[in-house]
């Protein structure tokens, strides 16, 4: 069986200026997002404040919690419905920066047990981060993004060439912006796991990209006539068949993960989606023309440099 | 060629044999009794996340114990210098470090320098400077001994808190150090959270004091508060009406004894009205020295304080106690058995602060479980199906390959004692995925090179060498942001990164060696003339 058949030529590369506006616009819809909403929704992970994950046993509806809640003093409380809306399980926000949050989840618990009465839920996960760990692991998350990128930028360079570096980290940049951009247009939550996923995003993308620089460095020494971005076409047509292949069986499994993981390992799996297909996106259109574009400058400057030789000649 | 494949096969069957066994206790509760003796017995590890339990980071204030040190140091040299008839007009801490004391007259100055360089040889001495109440100096710790306590608390907070949750009875904890001043603690499978956050933060100082009849309570409760005395609260339980009141009483500030003076503790349940109480032993120093308070103070009563709290004040009726006492106040019996536990372990040095704290419930960790197990059994079949449709023979070669790879995942985590987390479920559901790429690049190089019209066997060797340099490359990578993570993450996307890690791994091992033994037993002992690919 053959998803692709040998020899087939689809013109990916005559694309590639229509892709450049289609990338540009989802970047800047990402960054406006961003920029709109005051930067990208922290879960408490980085933002400090308190989690709570509560199911009731009859009914209950999001409104008559949130009244239970509010008013209390606690600050901003955010309820949201988790899971099948079958099922009364919500989550619980509770964002404040100063430092007594222990007895503030005690206090909520008891207030809740009140309202609906001690045996009529179930806490089913709680989750405190003190402002000064939230600060912390913001700055952390950022480096492991920035270390992991540095230290890819490294290993391309140094098996392949910097030009190819370049289209990597920037296609890196891209799956990365957007992934974020998506979350925020969304307002979904960027915790932990939401970083776990972007940074195996990052080491996916690169792996989809390499596949295809490995095979335009093959074909650069086989084809030595053609012009670079025919040379291009040819090698992302030749690997087409992998590339599919495995963004299928990957977007299988992480989908798989997605309706049937449940609700907690829910948004981490959306966030894997999201990445591999604008991965593989990336791979054909960000990555590669941009080595398209280094060779053509290149060889302009060349050229340029050779008549200019010439002139002074004379 | 025919005994290389021979060997390779050999050590397949061992490594595989050898997962196995580390697998088994995970999924067979009898195990033969001669198992136990001479093979692996433990279960995969499981986070929190999926066992339920706590995960708490505590942050020690031990600039607290920087602080306390200077002031018992404050407390010595008011000793020493009244001793000395040196006079002065106030001794106290100034900042985190430093000591104070003010308005010593100019007659008096060099016999305190004297003093001073004498007792505390060991501390900075500053310029004495001349304050408007006579002369004042400035002593100060060294940066040295700053940490040397910094770290000295840091530590006994350690080993208190691994004391007392050894008394309190959790199996499997964690507890270590996370950095200079914060510790780890994860507590699996523990049903009551409040109460084990409750025992392992308490401060739990315990004093002694003398409670002050003398001076009137109301005034003081209207703000004429008796130098030397302060005002605290007793919690009092009504079982009637099942409230708690806090009832105010005038205390004398010094403080006679301490908790250390303690050398054992017990929850015992009280002859009269089954009231739980602990009862406490002292050190033979503090047999003593408790004997000669309660002869000083007969007919006064003796206030029984825990971190401020006064838990109950009895009247000292005889000066012989033997050396035991008795803590009575409004406590259930867990209350009890705790405070008894936290007595046993000692005091905090500094108070710890929650700095994160993460509880997952049992019932949760069972569905994330049982949810995880069948995205992972649908996500694999699936995959499976369409890597034998596709690729036909080949393709369940590498199907074969596939289940080995998190076969082999597990019994590595197992072996290493690694935790399984949710994230790291999905990290078992992401390698079979990607496992599949090592796969497919060599698969459709092998493609390839047979339609250029090379042999089956010709074509299966260059399109493994063809495509091992790609494999490597593209997996590297993916290790590289899997080790960044690893650096970077706590707790499950810590776990994460090592299912991925070792995931990455063995598709490329098995990949690269698994299915090429079978394919060269195919092509050379079966000596098959066609591939199905």
């Amino acid at each position: 069986m053959e998803l692709i058949k040998p020899g087939t030529r689809i013109e990916f590369v005559k694309y590639r200026y229509a892709a450049m506006i289609l990338s540009g616009t989802l970047i800047l819809l990402s960054v406006l997002s961003l920029v709109i909403r005051g930067g990208p929704n922290y879960g408490i992970d980085f933002s400090g404040g308190i989690l709570m994950q509560v199911k009731f046993f009859e009914p209950v509806k999001t409104g008559a919690l949130r009244d239970a809640l509010m008013n209390q003093g606690y600050g901003q409380v955010v309820v949201q419905q988790f899971g099948s809306p079958k099922e009364s399980e919500f989550l619980v926000r509770v964002e404040k920066s100063e430092t007594d949050l222990e007895s503030l989840q005690g206090k909520m618990e008891g207030v809740l047990s009140e309202t609906f009465g001690p045996k009529s839920m179930e806490v089913r996960r709680t989750e405190m981060v003190g402002p000064k760990v939230g600060a912390e692991l913001r700055q952390k998350g950022l480096l492991a993004v920035l270390y992991a990128m540095i230290g890819i930028l490294a290993y391309i360079t140094w098996r392949f060439e910097f030009r190819f570096a370049l289209g990597a980290i920037l296609a890196l940049i891209h799956d990365a912006v957007i992934t974020i951009g998506v979350f925020s247009l969304l307002n979904k939550e960027i915790d932990l796991p939401i970083v776990a996923a972007i940074l195996t995003i990052i080491g996916y993308s690169v792996n989809d990209t390499i596949v295809v620089f490995d095979r335009i460095r093959e074909n650069m020494r086989k084809i030595r006539r053609q012009s670079i971005d025919k040379v291009v076409n040819v090698s992302i047509n030749e690997t087409l068949s992998r590339t599919l292949l495995t963004s299928l069986t990957t977007l299988v499994v992480v989908g798989s993960l997605f309706l049937l993981g449940g609700a907690v390992i829910h948004n981490f799996a959306f966030a894997l989606i999201i990445g591999i297909v604008v991965g593989t996106y990336s791979s054909i259109y960000v990555a590669s023309p941009v080595v398209i574009l280094w060779e053509e400058v290149k060889s302009r400057t060349r050229k340029r440099q050779a008549t200019n030789r010439v002139a002074a000649r004379r | 060629m025919q005994r290389n494949l021979k060997w390779r096969f050999v050590l397949t069957g061992i490594v595989l044999c050898a997962a196995l066994v580390y697998l088994v206790p995970t999924f067979s509760q009898n195990l033969p009794g001669w198992w136990d003796r001479y093979l692996p017995t433990d279960k995969v590890h499981l986070g929190l996340d999926l066992q339920g339990g706590i995960h708490l980071i505590l942050e020690v204030e031990v600039q607290k114990a920087v602080e306390s040190t200077v002031e018992r140091m404050a407390l010595d040299l008011k000793d020493s210098l009244r001793k000395k008839d040196i006079f002065y007009d106030t001794i106290e801490r100034d900042g985190v470090s430093k000591l104070m004391i003010r308005g010593v007259s100019t007659s008096d100055r060099d016999r305190l320098e004297e003093a001073l360089s004498e007792q505390y040889a060991n501390m900075k001495l500053y310029p004495p400077q001349t304050g408007n109440r006579g002369v004042d100096f400035m002593l100060g710790l060294p940066d040295a001994e700053v940490s040397a306590i910094e770290q000295g608390a840091a530590d006994q907070a350690l080993e208190t808190i691994r004391n007392r949750i050894d008394q309190y009875g959790v199996s499997e904890p964690t507890i270590q150090r996370e950095s200079d001043n914060r510790i780890l603690v994860q507590l699996p499978g523990v049903k009551d959270p409040e109460r084990a956050i409750k025992l392992i933060g308490q401060t739990a100082v315990l004093e002694f004091k003398i409670v002050d009849d003398e001076h009137s309570l109301e005034a003081a409760l209207q703000g004429k508060v008796p130098s030397g005395s302060e005002i605290l609260y007793q919690r009092i339980f009504d079982p009637e009406t099942n409230y708690s009141k806090r009832v105010p009483m005038l205390i004398r500030k010094r403080t006679l004894m301490t908790g250390d003076a303690i050398a054992d503790a017990r929850m015992e349940m009280g002859q009269d009205f089954n009231q739980p109480h602990v009862a406490i032993r002292f050190n033979p120093r503090g047999a003593r020295l408790f004997d000669r308070i309660a002869a000083e103070h007969v007919n006064q009563r003796l206030a029984i304080i825990l971190d401020g709290n006064v838990y109950s004040a009895p009247v000292i009726r005889q000066a012989h106690y033997g050396g035991r006492a008795v803590i009575e106040g409004s406590f259930t019996p867990e209350e009890a058995h705790d405070l008894a536990i936290v007595l046993r372990a000692g005091s905090l040095p500094a108070p710890v602060v929650i700095a994160e704290e993460r509880t997952v419930g049992p019932s949760l960790g069972a569905d994330s479980i049982r949810m995880g197990m069948v995205s992972v059994l649908v996500g694999g079949v699936l995959v499976l199906i369409f890597m034998g449709v596709y690729y036909r023979a080949a393709g369940l070669i590498a199907d074969l390959s596939l289940s080995l790879n998190v076969f082999l995942v597990l019994a590595t985590l197992v072996a290493f004692k690694a935790t399984l987390s949710l994230p790291g479920i999905a990290g078992l559901v992401l390698t079979v995925g990607m496992a599949v790429d090592a796969n497919v690049i060599i698969f459709e190089r092998i493609r390839e090179e047979m339609r250029v019209g090379k042999t089956p066997r010709a074509a299966i060797d260059s399109g493994y060498q063809n495509a091992l340099s790609t494999i490597l490359d593209a997996n590297v990578t993916t290790m590289i942001a899997a080790l960044v993570l690893f650096q970077f993450g706590t707790g499950p996307v810590k776990g994460f990164a090592v299912t991925l890690s070792i995931g990455v791994f063995w598709s490329v091992v098995l990949a690269m060696v698994f299915t090429r033994e079978i394919f060269d037993y195919l092509v050379m002992v079966r000596r098959i003339k066609q591939i199905s690919i």
